[in-house]
């Protein structure tokens, strides 16, 4: 299970004093999908790097699989993203001299897990995201889509607790952008916790819950009609209540 | 283990992906290199023919020559010039200096050496049989000079093997005779001296029993020019003073002095002492090798900034990779791993590059000149080491650098 438990996050700029999160509560359970938007400023990025253990809150409790992350120092967060998280960016981020198939293995290098141990899994991963074809072209031989399936793949190799995706489909078309959250679906099918942020409603249509965030606070969390066959997966909740 | 090899895996894409700055970067550590091997190849060879010159008049020995007087200290006698170490000066030696093993006195007379019509100026060199263990004479064919020759004053000679190629291209030199100054004198042996290879610098020597030589050519040599003539009378050439070991040649040195001082008013002769020469050439090469060392080391340091500026040009333009890696769970260590695997790379194929150009120069040198060059084994290894320490050192700050990046902001780098 994913808590936040009344984040806050302070940037300092000049001699004044930032407030990008104020106070955010939030519980995802397992196999949940969320997807957060909001305005520019409303700090939903900042809400992600926490997420992803990237940023530490400046108050406040983040549990990630019930372990308290939020006074980690520097390699204990590195290897709480190594092991627990998955991250898809919105401009893939592929190394241009690794393979399809380094690119997505590139993650377990730092777990000191042996490659060639996880070689059955990667190969299950590139069929899954429907790569199989490419196992050994280079990300500048593939097309947009393509290489964000690989993004998806590198995601999921070291068995993730939760996925984050930031803005996935930003780079890609429209008929891109469906293939690529309908992957996304399936892992939610699959049981994956996905979170991702987007300011696109077309995007946020495949998530189960969509958190909408306003001024560093998280002001409404609707369940989507479509999505929404599990009963209440995730909960959130704003310091002054329920939403 | 797999980190590593994944560093340095991905170390080496990344600098083929970018040959020709890589290429750049690293001439300053080729050159670096090659230039570090190269000289002390040259300045190698150098040395050890100085010293094997050096050896060859032997580290026990004093060595002293008879050398004729400026002309205002010259000392004439019935228009005879005399000078030199005579055998009242080797007396004294024997008897007031400890530690001496022989004295060997030589005299030598450039004299033109026949054999049937064909004619070789030649040292004609009177000695004892001794010479052949002082000078450490290699023996090549029959007999050196024994004790019976010199008691019973035999026309016999030992040649040089260079003397023996011009005179006997077709024969067997033993037993034939050789005419010197209308003297025939039968060859016994043919020898090779120590440090003669042979090729360069062949001695051309005809050696004689000392008491042959007096009594057929005497202690005079007489010169003479148009309306005048002049003579010189030097008993011996050379005196070769061998001492029993190394270590009394310096104390048998200020002794020999002090007496010759004594006896000789004017300075008609000369001291050598090999091993004195031994250890200045020693303390030349240590010199020389400390001016060497100093450019080596500004050489690979200005190869090294070249490797850091690169770095930290690396560092910046690939700020998103180094997101992206921190993103996928790398530590700041693997960070820093992956920039020092690199900067390291680069200046162990700078050193390798550096290392084949200086071990093949020297040749090329040694082949176009006449300079004779050692590439020494020692030299290759460090250089090579501390150019690999030059990338380690210089890829420190880059690396640093790289693992102090936010990751949130490297990875928002476009």
């Amino acid at each position: 299970m994913i808590r936040l438990e009344n984040i806050t996050k302070a940037f300092p700029l000049n001699d004044e004093e930032v407030i990008a999160l104020k106070g955010v509560n939030l519980t995802i359970k397992e196999g949940s999908f969320i997807a957060i938007m909001g305005p520019s400023g409303s700090g939903k990025s900042t809400l992600m790097n926490i997420l992803g253990c990237l940023d530490r809150p400046t108050s406040g409790r983040y549990f990630l699989d019930d372990v308290d992350v939020s006074r980690m120092d520097d390699d204990s967060l590195s290897e709480a993203r190594g092991k627990k998280l998955g991250f898809i960016f919105q401009s893939y981020n592929l190394l241009s001299q690794l393979t399809v198939v380094e690119n997505i293995q590139l993650p377990l290098v730092y777990q000191d897990v042996s490659l060639k141990s996880q070689h059955d899994y990667t190969i299950e991963l590139v069929e899954q995201v429907g790569l199989s074809d490419r196992i050994d072209h280079k990300p500048t031989q593939l097309s947009g889509g393509q290489q964000q399936r690989v993004a998806i793949a590198r995601a999921l190799i070291n068995r993730p607790l939760m996925v984050l995706a930031d803005e996935p489909t930003g780079n890609l078309d429209s008929q891109t952008e469906k293939e690529i959250m309908e992957v996304l679906s399936a892992l939610h099918k699959d049981g994956k916790t996905v979170v991702v942020v987007t300011h696109d409603e077309a995007v946020a249509k495949y998530a189960e819950y969509v958190i909408r965030m306003k001024d560093g606070v998280i002001v409404k969390t609707e369940k989507n009609e479509i999505e929404a066959k599990n009963e209440s997966k995730a909960e959130s909740k704003t310091e002054k209540g329920s939403v | 283990m797999s980190k590593l090899l994944h560093s340095v895996r991905l170390a080496f894409q990344n600098l083929m992906m970018r040959k020709l700055r890589s290429g750049l970067t690293i001439l300053g550590i080729i050159f670096g290199v090659c230039s570090v091997i190269t000289m002390v190849a040259v300045g190698e060879g150098a040395s050890q023919q100085s010293q094997e010159r050096i050896k060859h008049l032997g580290s026990d020995n004093v060595i002293l020559d008879s050398v004729k007087p400026s002309g205002d200290e010259e000392v004439e006698e019935n228009n005879v010039l005399k000078y030199g170490v005579t055998s009242l000066d080797i007396e004294r030696i024997r008897d007031a200096v400890p530690g001496v093993k022989m004295i060997l006195p030589i005299r030598v007379l450039n004299e033109a050496v026949n054999y049937r019509g064909i004619a070789k100026s030649s040292q004609v060199i009177g000695t004892y049989h001794d010479l052949q263990t002082v000078k450490k004479i290699d023996l090549l064919k029959g007999r050196f000079l024994c004790e019976m020759d010199e008691l019973n004053k035999l026309k016999v000679c030992v040649i040089s093997r260079s003397l023996a190629n011009i005179l006997f291209s077709y024969e067997d030199p033993l037993s034939c005779e050789l005419k010197i100054r209308g003297t025939y004198f039968q060859v016994v042996g043919v020898v090779q001296e120590s440090g003669d290879d042979g090729e360069r610098d062949s001695q051309v020597n005809c050696y004689v029993p000392m008491s042959t030589l007096k009594s057929q050519f005497g202690d005079l040599e007489v010169k003479k020019s148009a309306g005048s003539f002049s003579a010189e009378k030097t008993e011996f050439t050379q005196v070769i003073v061998h001492m029993h070991s190394p270590e009394q040649v310096l104390t048998a040195e200020s002794q020999i002095k002090k007496l010759l001082e004594y006896s000789h008013k004017v300075s008609d002769y000369k001291m050598t002492v090999p091993l004195q020469l031994l250890k200045e050439a020693e303390a030349t090469k240590r010199m020389f090798n400390i001016v060497l060392g100093s450019i080596a080391a500004i050489s690979l340091v200005v190869g090294g900034i070249g490797i850091m500026n690169i770095m930290l040009a690396t560092v910046t333009e690939r700020k998103r990779e180094i997101g992206l890696r921190r993103a996928l769970g790398a530590k700041k260590r693997d960070i820093i791993r992956q920039f020092l695997v690199e900067s390291v790379l680069l200046s162990l194929c700078g050193g390798f590059i550096g290392v084949i150009l200086g071990v093949l120069l020297p040749y090329g040198i040694e082949h176009f000149t006449d300079m004779a060059v050692v590439v020494s084994p020692a030299s290759v290894v460090i250089a090579f080491g501390v150019s690999a320490l030059t990338g380690l050192v210089f890829g420190i700050y880059p690396a640093a650098q790289s693992a102090q990046l936010d990751p949130i902001e490297a990875l928002r780098n476009d």
